[in-house]
């Protein structure tokens, strides 16, 4: 991050307000919603403002080639992907190397809280589709993953729970987006099983020091315990009467 | 069967090969060693072996920054280095051990990419790393990024056509200036295996592991990159202990690396 970049804005943080208004430790308006499609056996939707994903399960299902079943678990795949039109500027269309690195960071999150062994010999497939992308693009495909598992039914120990901090101008921030994005100095993704002290996602970019990636740490906590409630909310919503027990 | 007898044996403190939890199996370092490419290294981990090497060529820059120069990095198993390989497309684990080490070098700024610069926004060198795995016994992302560090460090410039603005190939080593590398960004991974924490695993223990977390660190001792993997957790204590596993073990790797 950083370096002479063209498009780089003087400041990211002007009187102690982000370019978008917030303050360093507002998110932007998160909306979700489960249930929106009909032939997945789950499904959700993620915003952090302008950043926008969509997540569909589809299976269990039979896992072919057949060679490749698990006898004793359901097999997980997952795919995060982004819209050509997602992005300014045209993004070539397929699975990017970043895609394929984010679908795998996404899975082995993910694997933390599936009962696999539920379903030996399945596969379970995850899509995450990222309609517009404003920064964090990851952050939101995984808070609407674990919604759209939650829908489909499949036995969870619990939500996993997902936000971006980092640094921008010096001022360590929450919800990374817009030009803070492309010119702030840290980027880091954390996700954890719920609002637990249980990291099962960390990437950082950026030059940080101890005490620094420790504030990070809870910054990203506090922040996700709200993500975590507007999942369970949504969850809710769709289902009422239902109560989320976590199992331990 | 195996896993739990691996789990026993690191609960009760010890390793397979007797070595501490917090120590690197013998490295060795050996750089310069294929002529073709302008830079090279070969690192030993074990019985873990990676080669890097590194490409200069003259290429238009990126649109954002048309005053700095480019920089990739690809990743290849090669299907003889382990069972578990397969010819093809890079997996995704390949895919992912190039984009770690690309954070490393990228975001340590490690290479002062405005000195490769020829021409703003018409030519500049690119630097191309490729790091080929041909022996895994375990800990790649750590033996992928020194060699490719150690590449760059010994890295010297082929010579360069101002007329017909190509580089000119005359079969013979690149013996022009050396890359301007300002930094060695070193990456220490931490494996957690039964609950304890423990570094440099041989592929046994590392197939026992839960979870992984690659720390970058630069010269003086700031993180620069950070990647988690696998499916376990680890808590914030966790973290932080591997952050000072990560400073401590990376000035030890540093110290093996060529000078700056």
């Amino acid at each position: 991050m950083g370096g002479s970049k063209v498009g780089a804005p003087e400041h990211l943080i002007i009187k102690g307000k982000r370019l978008d208004g917030r303050t360093p430790g507002d998110f932007r308006p998160i909306t979700t919603d489960v249930g929106v499609l009909s032939h997945a056996k789950g499904s959700a939707v993620f915003r952090f403002g302008n950043t926008w994903a969509m997540a569909g399960v589809m299976g269990p299902h039979e896992m072919h080639p057949k060679g490749l079943q698990d006898p004793a678990n359901a097999t997980l795949r997952t795919r995060y992907f982004m819209a050509p039109f997602s992005t300014w500027e045209r993004s070539r269309p397929g699975m990017s190397r970043r895609s394929t690195e984010i679908s795998k960071v996404i899975k082995e999150a993910m694997q933390q809280v599936l009962f696999l062994e539920e379903y030996p010999k399945t596969a379970i497939d995850l899509y995450m589709e990222i309609l517009q992308a404003d920064a964090s693009t990851r952050i939101a495909a995984i808070n609407a993953a674990s919604m759209a598992m939650a829908d489909a039914g499949i036995p969870m120990r619990d939500l996993i729970s997902a936000v971006s901090v980092g640094r921008a101008d010096g001022v360590l921030i929450l919800d990374v987006a817009g030009l803070e994005d492309n010119f702030g100095d840290v980027d880091m993704a954390v996700a954890t099983v719920a609002d637990k002290d249980q990291f099962v996602l960390l990437q950082v970019d950026g030059i940080i020091t101890r005490k620094e990636f420790e504030t990070l740490l809870g910054m990203a906590r506090k922040g996700i315990a709200e993500v975590y409630r507007k999942q369970k909310e949504a969850l809710i919503r769709r289902y009422p009467g239902a109560t989320m027990e976590a199992v331990q | 069967m195996k896993e739990n007898f691996m789990r026993k044996l690191i609960e009760s403190g010890k390793r397979l090969d007797g070595r501490a939890f917090d120590q690197y199996r013998p490295i060795q370092i050996e750089t310069g060693i294929v002529t073709s490419a302008e830079g090279s290294a070969r690192i030993r981990m074990g019985k873990s072996l990676v080669v890097a090497g590194v490409k200069l060529d003259v290429k238009e820059p990126y649109p954002d920054t048309p005053n700095q120069g480019n920089l990739m990095v690809d990743g290849e198993f090669i299907p003889f280095a382990s069972p578990e390989f397969e010819p093809g497309p890079p997996s995704e684990e390949a895919v992912e051990l190039a984009r770690v080490v690309d954070r490393a070098v990228r975001e340590s700024h490690c290479i002062d990419l405005e000195k490769l610069c020829i021409t703003p926004s018409e030519l500049v060198w690119a630097v191309n790393i490729d790091i080929h795995v041909l022996d895994h016994d375990g800990n790649l992302i750590d033996a992928a990024c020194l060699a490719a560090v150690a590449a760059l460090l010994t890295a010297r410039f082929p010579k360069f056509d101002k007329e017909t603005k190509a580089v000119v190939r005359d079969q013979k080593p690149a013996s022009g200036e050396r890359l301007p590398v300002v930094d060695r960004p070193v990456e220490v991974t931490i494996w957690k295996l039964a609950g304890k924490l423990l570094i440099d695993p041989e592929m046994e223990e590392q197939e026992s592991a839960e979870a992984r977390v690659t720390m970058a660190t630069k010269e003086d001792g700031r993180l620069c990159a950070m990647q988690k993997g696998g499916k376990g957790f680890f808590t914030s204590n966790e973290l932080l202990q591997a952050a000072d596993l990560a400073v401590e073990k990376g000035n030890e790797l540093r110290a093996m690396l060529p000078a700056l």
